[in-house]
């Protein structure tokens, strides 16, 4: 069902933390082997070992380098899936009912069995967080491991997405983001989280943490952290007192 | 609103998990594999495995691929076409082994040193080191060579420990970690667990690295030095440390041998230690002020003045260290310039350490006793930690520069101390606890020892009566004393010039040396295939295993094809490369989670099965039958010393820790243990270690040592100068005169910093940059390219330049540019970056492939738009004139100097769109690959 | 946007076949017997063919009844029901002209409202789309009508109808690009935005994230080169309506406004292929264009 629900139960999301990403691309093949066995279709890859090889991925992590006035350029490591937005304009769009945003937790799902892989929740989607499979020709996205978060099977402390378990430095963070008190939503409040391209409308439910400011260490007086400074007396005496005490 | 779908949220994620160990990089995280209907299905981390805690990298939930690869052998190969054209004929396991024991049994009885066998990343070096032994030939050695020995040797020289396998930051602890250099590439998943704690709690993170990629993106502060000179850099932070009196004395009088007196009188003893009757190191008691043994109970040794004898004045070890690094030389100003650093910058840094070290110190109300028997009622930290790997470490000044990070440590006192660097059992291990390397060989007998050690002085280099080294890559010669991990990039250069003499038979297990193994890649190419005039190859015979279908495959003339890693049993081992923490011993196994599919059997059982026909001691039994069935039997059942094995882990009954009989149930415990075996260390013996009794007994206790070691930290390296002294003329053991002068230099007791090789000798206006590789997080070595997934993440190799460069030459998106050395040309796509040290240019590291291998189209990317930096780099330094063969190596270790290299860079003709140069093709031995895959087990 | 051929196809030629059937519909050209079997047929198989080429860009064609569920939300699926309505709805009427010689006028009008909201429906699933600054604008739907209208008019043979909508229509595809040029811009959306980077400094793509290509790229991130889209502007304006303009200004002939046809086709197709060759997606920010 296409139309967006006025409000889902919880907003479940990843809050993805731009200040520890060291891009290692964990995430994306962790979350390529989860999904290629479960939920849907695999994740297929064309001309898997060719001159152009082109495969199916949920999540992604680019590379930015911000250049500043004052201080040396900086690299980010931008990991990007679906952000399973409150606005999703990926399901409005969708002619069959395929693409639905789950009332119960807000997650945004593609029933595959009645997706007719028109593409156009691909196009409609401002992130890019929608793929079509190149051979099974339905449109696949990020689940939020819909099939690990509730599953049975797994042991609880693993019912969580499969990149938010590898990331080796724990950048990435999952939890119910309409819950004011949940570790989720007080890491955005701490640590400023914010929403990509908000202008768009689309009220993202996945947040991202900034890096932290980079480049900032000021130079305290190291004299003023020595006591006798051993330049003052010489480093033989200061050496002789300081060993005396010990 | 209508009912929405109901999808199924708890579906069966497999039938069974089996827990092994990945082998996707050196890392050896637990793993669990997931199978449906006896098919691999899924990889994830183990969540209580001590490396990893459950956490994968890319590359290690990949693994699936790498098993399913299209590039995987499937059955012995032996060569009929020439060499390097990857023409072989499929035969059978009987026909492989004899044709292999018919190369090797006439070599054994007549000439074992015509063998030369090296290992390259494999991680089971004490079992092909103990073969190689019991074959007689002194030429084995593993890849430690052309990847870190300087960082390992410099540590264990300096503290009995460096980095990754010998010991870690605190990372629950520490509040300042400086990381230099590249560092992605070695204990990947605890670095960046480590790096996301200290960002968990807002730590500072300092990244000193020319490239501001990975982990020094997300430093907090970025150092953008130039290659080559961290070592400078680190002084210049020596320098004002000292110079504000920041450095922990108390620390330094204790554990290290910043008191020992040096003899100061000239002769063959000056600058060792003066020592008492006892051979003890002496030091200047303050209350009496004379030298006495230094570890006499009571007294309060002295670092600044020393003792009058015979009119000479003999002052102890940081004296010197004060007067050597007080000086102006090392001031940030000076220094600036040379590394690309402020020296504002500098000076900051600096700061920090100090203030972090000393007003931030962490008390941990831990009560502990010393070797000397003192009780301290807690134990305090200096949380300043480091870490570094290649990026200093692959230099011609890289040991030295490994040694002035060590010493940095030490000298604020962070070293084995709460929020400090800590060293992971069972290191710590002082050079004097390890062996010594061993070259005696004769027919048909075992070597007289172990290969690899830690020469302690001249007497123990590897030196025939003439003067000549013993071994093939010239290890523990002149030319490299303290090689401790062989010199592997050296034996295909070597062996074709027959110097220091011919070999017959080259063995390698598990290393690309035709391609991103080696420098100088189209050169050793043609080494390989290079012909006497009757025709013969220069090097005669090569014997190569190897799982895929690599590049080193097509050079060899019999291919013992190894399987993948989920279908074997191996033991990350104690004896070997151990995955300790920091305050746990601990070891691992895999095993074969699914059997092969096809003619191929592990390698190590392979090599037994070769020893016994061989009949080499320790693998026949006295009626002449193979001592063990297979590696599996190995592991359970050898022993090293006696109730000492492979594996620590349930020895005996299965209750043993360390010590025990073997245990024919050994694996099985571990199978049922996730794979794994974990033993912590008691509280009070977590830090100190090379000081706490309590340490040193539980390490006893465990087999690592036999009786205690406590040792004290060596600022001053009395080897090192027993190598300077003989450079000097002092001694019976003389180095060539040609290297006099080097040795003099660069064998200094103290940390120094001397320029580069590559860079003294180089014109900066001819080659004005510096270019380096990196591997990529989600490759490892040439793996990577055969794996679907992760060769879309890295399927190319561009050139990164900076915004200057980029301008200066005009580049546009999509030019490629021409990179020249000394030595050679390549070209590639170039793109833009500006997080760059200026005078650097980089790009990945063994993602180019040569075209038919590893089962790609001739094609692909990783042929046509990547190239290995390897063919700018020669194994030698360009000819001086005395025809002498000059190694681009470090001069103390050996360690290749691969990031010495200096380049100046064009833009490519307009059109181009391939990469050169051109190493031509092979044919591929296995079927080819299928074009799409949609794998759902 | 990937121009697909398949893309251009439908909305021109469904466009095309839409707006002849609302001509046929609202009774403003009349044709029975043959005639009628000619130009309904001709409506009809334009309208067929183009919603069949739209099947063709399906990943599961047969799947498509699928598509008449969610008209609700969805343009996409409106379109499918209301051409599937209109073609209905037109059904009998264009029978009755053809086999009996009498319109029905009511099913007419009534088919004829729903070609043109069938028009509107294919032009608002681009419109709709705020992630395409280019076609999340009022001027995108008046191009699709009136370019539907005016082909419409040429094949209706209602010449003096034609000229004044192939000026419209020369109007609204200059409107649609002089406002489509801004877009971007005004969308608010940049490097800086979509990483939430911006406040720090300049943000460039260093590396996208895969070497190897994707749907995303292949699909949404198609660039077009200044030049070559300006010469195609100056084909699809003066070949798709100023071109058929002038040829309807002269005397009328079967030649003519066959020509003008023609052009027309011609323009609108590079009009089409420009429509989505020019349109650029935000995704593309991710990606350094």
């Amino acid at each position: 069902m296409t139309t967006l629900p006025t409000k889902t139960d919880r907003k479940l999301g990843l809050v993805i933390d731009l200040d520890t990403c060291v891009g290692c691309h964990a995430c994306v093949i962790s979350c390529k082997g989860w999904n290629t066995q479960n939920y849907g279709a695999p994740l297929s890859d064309m001309d898997a070992y060719g001159a152009e090889p082109e495969g199916t991925f949920l999540n992604r992590v680019h590379s930015f380098e911000v250049t500043r006035e004052q201080a040396p350029p900086m690299v980010v490591h931008f990991p990007k899936s679906c952000l399973h937005c409150d606005n999703a304009p990926c399901v409005t769009v969708c002619p069959t009912g395929a693409s639905y945003k789950r009332t119960e937790d807000g997650i945004v799902l593609v029933n595959e069995s009645a997706c007719i892989g028109c593409g156009l929740c691909a196009w409609a989607c401002p992130y890019g967080a929608r793929e079509m499979d190149g051979a099974e020709k339905v449109m696949k996205k990020c689940t939020l491991c819909v099939d690990r978060i509730y599953n049975e099977n797994l042991p609880e402390e693993d019912r969580e997405p499969a990149c938010v378990r590898t990331c080796p430095a724990g950048a990435r963070h999952f939890g119910d983001l309409s819950d004011p008190d949940s570790d989720v939503s007080q890491l955005v409040a701490a640590r400023e989280g914010f929403d990509l391209m908000p202008e768009q409308g689309t009220q993202p439910v996945n947040k991202y943490l900034p890096p932290r400011a980079r480049d900032s260490l000021d130079m305290p007086d190291l004299a003023s952290l020595c006591d006798p400074a051993p330049e003052a007396t010489g480093f033989l005496g200061w050496l002789d007192r300081a060993l005396e005490k010990l | 609103m209508p009912s929405q779908p109901t999808p199924d949220l708890s579906p069966q994620v497999s039938d069974e998990v089996r827990k092994t160990t990945c082998y996707m990089c050196a890392c050896r995280c637990g793993i669990n594999v997931h199978m449906k209907g006896g098919r691999v299905a899924y990889i994830e981390g183990n969540r209580d495995h001590p490396v990893n805690r459950g956490v994968l990298c890319a590359k290690g939930s990949a693994g699936i691929m790498q098993h399913n690869s299209p590039a995987r052998l499937r059955a012995p190969l032996k060569r009929v076409g020439p060499r390097g054209s990857g023409k072989f004929r499929e035969i059978t396991w009987e026909e492989a082994l004899q044709t292999a024991v018919d190369w090797l049994k006439p070599l054994r009885d007549t000439a074992p040193e015509k063998l030369a066998f090296f290992t390259g990343r494999d991680q089971s070096q004490s079992f092909t080191g103990w073969w190689a032994q019991a074959f007689g030939t002194p030429n084995w050695a593993a890849h430690g060579g052309f990847c870190s020995v300087n960082m390992a040797a410099a540590g264990i020289y300096t503290m009995g420990g460096a980095f990754w396998e010998f010991g870690q930051p605190d990372w629950d602890r520490t509040k300042l970690f400086i990381l230099f250099g590249v560092a992605e590439d070695h204990d990947s998943n605890p670095i960046k667990m480590g790096l996301g704690k200290l960002k968990a709690r807002g730590a500072r993170v300092i990244g000193v690295n020319p490239i501001r990629s990975g982990y020094n993106a997300i430093a907090d502060d970025w150092v953008s030095i130039t290659p080559g000179t961290d070592g400078l850099f680190i002084l210049s932070l020596v320098h004002e440390l000292l110079r504000a009196g920041k450095i922990d004395l108390g620390y330094l009088v204790r554990y290290t041998n910043a008191p020992y007196l040096v003899n100061a009188a000239d002769g063959p003893e000056k600058g060792l230690f003066l020592r008492d009757d006892a051979g003890k190191p002496m030091v200047r008691d303050r209350a009496t002020g004379q030298a006495v043994a230094w570890d006499t109970p009571g007294i309060s040794p002295d670092l600044g003045a020393g003792v009058e004898i015979g009119g000479v004045s003999h002052l102890p070890v940081f004296r010197h260290l004060a007067d050597r690094y007080l000086a102006p030389e090392y001031a940030p100003e000076q220094v600036s310039d040379r590394c690309g650093v402020p020296a504002v910058r500098i000076r900051a840094i600096a700061a920090e350490i100090a203030r972090v070290a000393f007003d931030e110190e962490i008390t941990i109300d831990q009560p502990w006793t010393d070797f000397r028997g003192v009780k301290h009622d807690k134990m305090v930290g200096r949380p300043v930690t480091m870490h570094a790997m290649r990026g200093i470490s692959a230099h011609s000044n890289g040991f030295q520069t490994a040694r002035a990070l060590h010493m940095l440590q030490i000298l604020i006192g962070s070293v084995e101390t709460p929020g400090g660097f800590r060293f992971k059992p069972p290191y710590p291990k002082p050079p004097e606890a390890h062996p010594r390397p061993h070259a005696g060989h004769n027919p048909g007998q075992p070597l007289d020892g172990p290969h690899l050690g830690y020469p302690l002085g001249p007497e123990h280099l590897l030196l025939d009566d003439a003067g000549q080294p013993k071994r093939i890559d010239k290890a523990f010669s002149w030319d490299a004393p303290m090689s401790a991990h062989g010199l592997m990039h050296m034996v295909i250069s070597n062996a074709h010039a027959g110097d220091p003499y011919p070999i017959d038979t080259l063995f390698l297990y598990m290393a690309n040396m035709a391609w991103n193994s080696s420098m100088n890649t189209s050169a050793v190419m043609d080494m390989l295939t290079d012909q006497n005039e009757d025709g013969s190859y220069k090097i005669p015979r090569i014997i190569y295993s190897d799982a895929y279908s690599s590049e080193m495959v097509a050079f060899a003339d019999l291919v013992l094809p190894d399987t993948t890693y989920l279908e074997r049993h191996d033991c990350i081992s104690l004896l070997d490369r151990p995955i300790c923490e920091a305050d746990a011993l601990a070891d691992s196994i895999r095993w074969p989670v699914v059997a092969p599919d096809r003619d191929v059997r592990p390698f190590q059982t392979t090599l037994l099965e070769l020893g016994a026909r061989l009949g080499l001691p320790g693998m026949v039994r006295e009626d002449g039958s193979a001592a063990y069935k297979d590696y599996a039997d190995y592991i359970t059942t050898h022993e090293r010393r006696p109730g000492v094995g492979p594996l620590a882990g349930f020895r005996g009954n299965g209750d043993g820790k360390g010590r025990g009989a073997p245990n024919p149930d050994q694996i099985a415990r571990y199978i049922e243990n996730g794979g794994f075996w974990i033993d912590h260390i008691p509280a009070e013996a977590q830090f100190y270690k090379p000081w706490n009794a309590a340490y040193q007994d539980w390490a006893v206790e465990r087999g690592i040592y036999d009786s205690p070691q406590p040792y004290v930290f060596n600022l001053y390296s009395e080897p090192m100068r027993k190598f300077q002294l003989a450079a000097e003329g002092h001694g019976d053991r003389q180095p060539p005169d040609h290297l006099r002068a080097r040795l003099r230099e660069t064998m200094d007791p103290l940390p120094i910093w001397y320029p580069t090789f590559t860079d003294a000798a180089t014109d900066p206006d001819e080659f004005p940059l510096h270019a380096l590789t990196q591997r990529p997080m989600a490759h490892y070595h040439s793996w990577g390219s055969q794996n679907a997934w992760l060769r879309q993440i890295h399927g190319h190799t561009p050139l990164y330049v900076s915004g200057e460069i980029w301008a200066k030459h005009g580049f546009q998106p999509g030019d490629w540019a021409i990179l020249t050395s000394p030595h050679g040309r390549i070209t590639l796509p170039v793109l833009r970056m500006d997080a760059l040290n200026g005078r650097t240019v980089w790009t990945w590291n063994a993602v180019a492939k040569r075209r038919g291998a590893w089962a790609l189209d001739e094609q692909a990317p990783e042929a046509t738009k990547s190239q290995l930096l390897n063919h700018l780099i020669h194994e030698l330094l360009p000819p001086k004139g005395d025809g002498l063969r000059w190694a681009n190596s470090d001069p103390v270790t050996g360690q290749a100097a691969w990031y010495d290299l200096r380049v100046r860079i064009e833009k490519a003709p307009a059109g181009q769109s391939l990469a050169y140069p051109d190493t031509g093709q092979q044919d591929s031995p296995v079927p080819p690959a299928p074009r799409n895959l949609a794998h759902q087990v | 946007m990937h121009p697909a051929p398949s893309l251009i196809l439908f909305t021109t030629l469904s466009g095309l076949g839409f707006g002849l059937l609302a001509w046929l519909g609202f009774g403003l050209k009349a044709p029975t017997g043959f005639a009628a079997i000619v130009f309904f047929g001709l409506g009809y198989a334009l309208a067929g063919i183009g919603l069949l080429a739209a099947a063709f860009h399906l990943g599961h064609p047969e799947r498509a009844l699928l598509a008449f569920t969610q008209w609700r939300s969805s343009w996409l699926s409106r379109e499918a029901v209301l051409s599937a309505a209109t073609l209905a709805v037109m059904a009998p009427h264009a029978a009755a002209s053809a086999f009996w010689g009498t319109p029905l006028p009511v099913l007419g009008w009534l088919g004829g409202l729903l070609a043109l909201a069938t028009i509107l429906a294919t032009a608002m699933i681009y419109a709709q789309i705020r992630a395409v600054p280019r076609w999340h604008h009022w001027s995108t739907p008046p191009v699709f009508l009136l370019a539907a209208l005016a082909g419409g008019a040429l094949l209706a043979a209602k010449l003096t109808a034609a000229l004044w909508l192939m000026l419209a229509l020369s109007l609204a595809m200059v409107a649609h690009w002089v406002a489509g040029d801004r877009r971007f811009a005004g969308s608010g959306s940049d490097a800086g935005t979509a990483t939430g980077l911006g406040k720090i400094g300049k943000v460039r793509l260093l590396e996208p994230p895969h070497s190897g290509r994707n749907y995303l790229l292949r699909e949404m991130v198609h660039v077009v080169g200044r030049k070559h889209a300006h010469k195609l502007r100056l084909i699809a304006l003066g070949l798709g309506a100023l071109g058929p303009a002038f040829l309807l200004m002269l005397p009328a002939s079967y030649l003519t406004a066959l020509l003008a046809l023609v052009l027309h086709m011609t323009g609108m197709l590079a009009q089409r292929w420009l429509f989505f060759a020019e349109a650029e997606h935000v995704v593309g920010l991710y990606y350094g264009r």
